[in-house]
Order: C-alpha cells, then structure tokens, then sequence
C-alpha cells in the first residue's frame, strides 16, 4: 500500500480531517504522519511486551509439559524427581490465599467506603482522612519484603507482647493441642540397634499440661499406642535400669526402662489456635493482606469514585440514610471496578514469594495444613527451590509447577470475571 | 538406657532380632515432629533423609527449612528448631547465643563437599592454580583486573568473578580459606542461586566461579574446573571423590554438619531420625552429588549420640578458631562445650 493511499484513506474517513485538508493541505499532511507514527510506535511497543509474554509460555510451556503428571498434582515433594509432586505446597496456597481473600476483601472494601463515602466533617478527622490515605498510597510502593519483616514481629511473635521474647513464636496461650509423653520400649535404642531391625514400639502417656514434669514410668501406667488407624490403649511394663533385660520377645516389646526419659509431643484438633500465631497459615496469610491491602483499598475507592453522583443524590433525596445509599446504591453498581481490583491484588497474592520465604521459611513439607497455625509451604516457594537445585529434571519440574500455579491464577480470575459480568448493570 | 553397657543388652538385642519379622514395613506408632532448618548446601541431604525416613515412620513430620547457615544458627540457637543444617563449622558468636538460651548440641558431620572453581568451557589457559593465584583473583588486596596479572603469560583479558551470596556457608568458607582475615572483593557479580552462577560463568570466555561440586557435575558439558595446587603436595589436583575423599583436594574440600539440639534429642522421634539420618548418610550423600565422609568419622558421630557427648570441634576453650581436617578434628579430645 502506498503512503498516499493511506492518507487518502484517514482524510476520507473523518470529516473533521478533511475540511481541515482544504483549508491547510500541506501542515495537514505533516500532522497526519505524525499521527501514524505514533500509532506505529504504540503498536511496536504492545506487540514487544506481547510477544515477550508470549516467548516467556512459550518456553515454560516446552519445558513443563512433560513433566506435568498426577504425581505432580498429587504427590509430596522427594529427592527422585520423577516422583516428587507438590501437593503440600498446593493445598498451602490454597488455605493462604483463601483466607488472605477472606480477610482483606471486608477490610479493605470497608477502609475504602470509609474513605469515600463518610466525608469528614470536623478538622481533626479531614486530618485523620488525610494521613490514612496518604498511608495507603506509600504502602502500595513497598517491597514486599519489607512486609515479611513486619509480619514476623507482628504476627509471628506478636511484639513478644506475651512474654515471649526468648522463644519469638512460640505458644504462649493455647487451645486444641493435647499432650502426650513418648517411650520407646527398651532395646529398640536406635544408636545401640544400629540399623538392626528390631520390634520398635513407640507409647504414648497422656499428660495435662504442656508445662508438667516429664511422666515418670510406672508399672500400669495409662498408655496408647498408635497402630496406623489412631491411637488404641497399650499394656506397657516396667523394668528395672539396673535389672537384666527381658529376653522374651513379647516381654522385650512392651517394656519401657525404669530410667527412660520420655519426649513430649502434642496432637493439635482442627480449631488448634495459639497465641501468639506462630509461624503458621495465619500468619502468613495476615502478612499477604498487608501486601496487597493498598491495593484493594485503592481500586475500591476508584470504583465507589467512578459511581455517578446522581444515583447517591437520587438516593438521599428520597429519604434513604446514608448506609442505606452505600449499601444498596454505591457498592452494587462499584462491585464490577471492586472485582477488578481484587483479581489484581490475589494474583499478586499467589504468586508472592519473598514476604512468605521469611514468615513461613519451609521448604520439604509433607501434610496440606490441617489448623490456622499448622506449618505450610506455597507454590512459588516449591517452584524457587526446584529452580535452584543443580539437576535439570528439577528445572522442568518447577516449570511444570508454574503452569499449574498459571492455572491456579487463571481460573482464580474466570470466577471474579464471571462475577464481574454477573452484576454489571448500566447505570445511566 | 545409659546404665547398660552395650554388653549387658546384646542378649535382649540378639531376641528382638530374631522377633522381626514383618517389620520390615512402616511403624505407625512413633509420632512427633523433627524441625530442620538451615543451609541450602545441606538442603538435599536432609531432604532425602527426611523423604527416606517419613516412608519407615509415616506419622513424624519432618519439615526442612532452608534459611542459609546462618540464619538457621539463628533459630537453632533460640530454640526453635531441632537440627540446624550447616555448610560451616558454628561461630563463637553463634555459640555463646547457644550458650545464652541454655541449649546444647551435637555435632554431626554428614558428608564432605568440594568446592569446585570452574571457568569458561573455551577457556584454554588456566588449567591450576596455586592458592596465591586465587588470592590474587578474589581478596581486596590482589585485586587483579586481567588474566596477565595473576600469572605471566596469560592474556590481557579481565576478569569476570562470579560468587555465591554473601549469606551462605559456602561463601563464608571460601573466604575464610582465601582471605583469611582480610576480605573478598566487592566488585564480584553474587547471587543466592547458584543456577545463576553457572549461566554467569557459562557465557563469558573470561569469567571464573566457584560453588559445590554438585552443581559442577551437573553441568560438566558447560563449565571446566581448575584444579588446585595442593600446598603440601605442590601439584595441583583435580575435585573428585577420590581426591576429595582422601583430602587431597586441599584446602578446597570441606565437610557439611547437622546440628541436633541435644535437648530435642532426647525426644524418640528426634533420635529416630538423626540415628537414621547418620546410617544412611554415606548412601545420601552420594546420591545428592557430594561424597562420602570415612566410616571412622560417621562411627565417631554416632558414638557422641550414644554417649551425649554434646559441643564443637571447631573453637578453642577460650573461643579461638581451630580448623583442620574433619579427621583429625573430631574427636572427643578436642570437644568444647
């Protein structure tokens, strides 16, 4: 196509241009190219981005699709590449992202009401309006990192405001967690077995408290015994330190030494909760809302902002208080923009990888977590130590881990479009 | 337990050999949690036992963190985790914390690692190097900025210097071992992830790094390692297992350590896994891409579980430094605690 083709073609198709063509054909013609070059840049540059995006699936893609399996979705993390999957770390940003989302949506959509809906009325709060916004807008630039630090002391440790300022972390109050004493029947040392197979046999005492005294053994103790579905009562007898061992087998396996010094465990219930919060699913997911909390404040106040006027007037003119206006006028026809904004901010949460590398700081874990406080690994966490492993089977099995945790993001934001496209309604 | 010999308790031991049978399978009955945390070096090591272990004794949940050496230390010597992996032997500073919160520990060397110098596949020049020369390349001091510098002959070309962070054991040692006192250069391009180490020196014709014999093995087709001049020897050796193994490879090859806070230790599940985890560390090691230790070292390590010996190797009374080979070293004689 000629240039003078394509001009010909811009001037005829708007007629603003070609009045102003007989009046000054020659300046015309030098504000038209500049025209077409700058759309030519502005295409140049999407189609870079495009098709750096593009080039970056493209590889991850080729890369992962051979390693993507079942065992990927479905299996623990191992040393053997071609059996390790990543289903702790899938159900963990699962429970962070879940209750990140739960937390920080009231939260911030409240915050952001707050801001654009109840104008200050006196000096002091207009000033207290200011400086939260003014907050909320240095918030959203800071590293995430950062936010990790804040999150260990705050939630982690909680200031140690407990009294726990040696042992940053750990339970100071608690409910849900009940306490055993462990034995080990005698004979089954493992530094005296030393890789000898032999009848081990592990008991469990219950004891009250976290804090009593290790449980002295005694002959008709109390004690369990776990036999692969759940604990049931054990016989356990007690033989004398100083005293030869049994050699009877039978006797040999049921006894515990005079002397044994027991180790404490605790099983947690599934409303396991302590204070502080430990380095577990809530404190993490607690830590995610920080980041990502500007973020949602911000786009709220932009949708509750782009709501007309009219419909609020409309409102309070016909005697409607005003919660009544915000919650049935201004945030149904805001929930769109606020959708928006919260798709935004959750894939930023799912992928987040720094701020959870210091509060959660686990990378082999076995067990999905089963309470707010249990231990927990995410994907992109996984996805970062396969990357860093010397062995390529590794490097295919993290980019396998990102295409799941691409769909994982993905099918995230169909359900907020979805919902999107379900309440938009035109408002004029 | 620690009222019976070993003697007075083979015959029960000899009955309960006889008695398995079927054993062979899981044992449900031992629950609890081991908390590990620490070098990334270490990572896969404690990774396969921790896989290895949780197939024998489903129900222990055993989590590995890697925070680096230090900051492992730093949770270690608080309480906070049961094992602390370590790429280095554990500092006065870190002692005394450990000191501090009451907490004492066993020392456990598991296998050895070289650290490997690698440069450019095309580069034909350097072949070995004496410890000087590397001094030269990495401390303040040398400070060489081409190739002619460190040694005559070689072309003009400068140097490009590629690193692990300055976070991790493996940079702590290098320096300690190349710098001593002084410092490694700050215009080195560093980065926590080795990967990026290897990609850095992989595609630059000038370039040198360092980092552990695994990644090196793994990407061979890519990189050529130096050799190093042996200070006693006065010829340069090549990192292999054997060279590595019999100490040869010096003062490059150097031993990896858990640390099981000997509180916790007595915790069955704890005992459990670290008796485990010292059975089967020559297999482990190996199959992770470092060498085995001698069998006298791992049978020392495991006559410090059995008779508490807690405390390091590797400081003086008065918290001095002491280093040397692991053989040596570690022995109940020269134990601080």
């Amino acid at each position: 196509m000629s240039k003078e083709k394509t001009e010909a073609d811009d001037i005829g198709d708007s007629g603003i241009a070609q009045r102003l063509a007989k009046v000054e054909p020659v300046d015309n013609r030098r504000r038209l190219r500049h025209d077409n070059a700058f759309r030519i840049l502005c295409v140049g540059i999407a189609t870079v981005s495009v098709l750096v995006l593009i080039a970056l699936l493209t590889s991850i893609i080729v890369q992962g699709i051979p390693s993507l399996s079942w065992v990927l979705l479905s299996g623990t993390p191992e040393p053997e590449p071609t059996e390790a999957g990543m289903f702790p770390a899938l159900m963990g940003t699962i429970w962070i992202c879940s209750l990140c989302a739960l937390i920080t949506l009231p939260v911030g959509v409240a915050t952001a009401v707050l801001l654009e809906e109840f104008k200050p009325r006196t000096k002091v709060a207009a000033w207290f309006y200011s400086v939260i916004q003014l907050n909320i807008s240095n918030l959203a630039g800071v590293p995430s990192v950062v936010y990790g630090i804040l999150g260990l002391t705050a939630f982690v440790s909680m200031f140690s405001l407990f009294g726990n300022a040696k042992q940053p972390g750990a339970a100071v109050w608690e409910v849900g967690a009940t306490y055993y004493d462990q034995f080990s029947n005698v004979g089954s040392d493992p530094f005296l077995t030393m890789g000898q197979e032999v009848d081990e046999r592990y008991f469990l005492v219950p004891v009250e408290k976290r804090s009593d005294d290790p449980t002295v053994p005694t002959e008709g103790m109390v004690a369990f015994e776990n036999r692969g579905d759940g604990l049931v009562p054990a016989e356990v007898h007690v033989v004398d330190a100083m005293a030869e061992m049994p050699t009877d087998p039978e006797a040999l396996a049921t006894s515990i030494d005079s002397l044994a010094v027991p180790g404490r465990i605790s099983e947690k219930a599934w409303y396991y909760f302590q204070l502080p919060f430990g380095r577990g699913v809530l404190a993490g997911a607690l830590t995610l809302m920080l980041v990502i909390l500007p973020v949602i404040i911000i786009s709220t106040q932009e949708a509750l902002r782009a709501v007309p006027s009219s419909l609020r007037d409309g409102a309070l003119g016909i005697g409607a208080t005003p919660w009544q206006v915000v919650w049935n006028v201004t945030l149904p026809s805001a929930i769109p923009g606020i959708m928006t904004g919260s798709i935004l901010a959750m894939s930023r949460a799912v992928g987040e990888t720094a701020p959870i590398l210091i509060i959660a700081g686990i990378v082999y874990i076995r067990n999905a977590p089963q309470h707010l406080m249990d231990s927990y690994t995410v994907m992109p966490l996984q996805i970062y130590n396969w990357t860093s492993r010397p062995q390529d089977e590794f490097h295919s099995l993290a980019a396998g881990g990102i295409i799941i945790l691409l769909g994982i993001l993905l099918s995230f934001n169909a359900i907020a479009v979805m919902i999107r496209h379900r309440m938009q309604k035109p408002l004029s | 337990m620690k009222l019976r010999s070993l003697a007075s308790v083979a015959p029960a031991l000899l009955a309960s050999f006889l008695l398995t049978n079927s054993l062979s399978a899981q044992n449900t009955s031992l629950l609890g949690k081991v908390e590990i945390d620490g070098s990334s070096t270490v990572y896969p090591i404690s990774e396969a036992a921790a896989s290895g272990f949780t197939k024998d004794f489903p129900n222990v949940k055993v989590n590995v963190g890697v925070s680096g050496t230090g900051g492992g230390f730093k949770r270690f010597t608080i309480g906070q985790t049961d094992i602390s992996d370590a790429s280095r032997p554990i500092k006065a500073k870190e002692f005394s914390a450990a000191k501090d919160s009451g907490i004492r520990f066993y020392e456990l060397p598991v296998a050895y690692d070289g650290l490997t110098l690698v440069v450019h596949k095309s580069n034909d020049w350097v072949d070995h190097l004496t410890v000087d020369e590397i001094k030269k390349i990495f401390t303040t001091e040398g400070a060489a900025k081409t190739w002619a510098e460190v040694r005559q002959g070689w072309p003009k070309n400068p140097i490009k210097i590629f690193a692990p962070g300055t976070d991790s054991g493996t940079f702590d040692y290098f320096k300690e071992v190349v710098a001593g006192e002084g410092s490694l250069r700050w215009d080195m391009s560093t980065s926590e992830d080795d990967n990026v180490l290897v990609t850095g020196v992989s595609g630059s014709p000038n370039a040198i790094g360092f980092f552990g014999v695994a990644y090196y093995e793994e990407n061979k087709d890519k990189l050529k390692s130096v050799a190093i001049v042996n200070p006693e020897l006065n010829e340069p050796v090549s990192p292999t297992a054997q060279t590595i193994e019999n100490g040869t490879y010096a003062p490059f090859s150097r031993p990896l350590f858990i640390y099981v806070n000997a509180q916790s230790f007595r915790r069955p599940e704890v005992k459990r896994f670290v008796a485990y985890y010292l059975l089967k560390a020559p297999e482990l090691a190996s199959k992770t891409g470092y060498v085995a230790l001698p069998k006298t070292v791992y049978a020392q390590a495991m006559n410090h579980c059995r008779g508490g010996k807690v405390g390091t190797h590797y400081l003086t009374d008065e918290m001095e430094k002491r280093s040397g080979p692991v053989t040596e070293l570690y022995t109940p004689a020269t134990l601080v605690d």
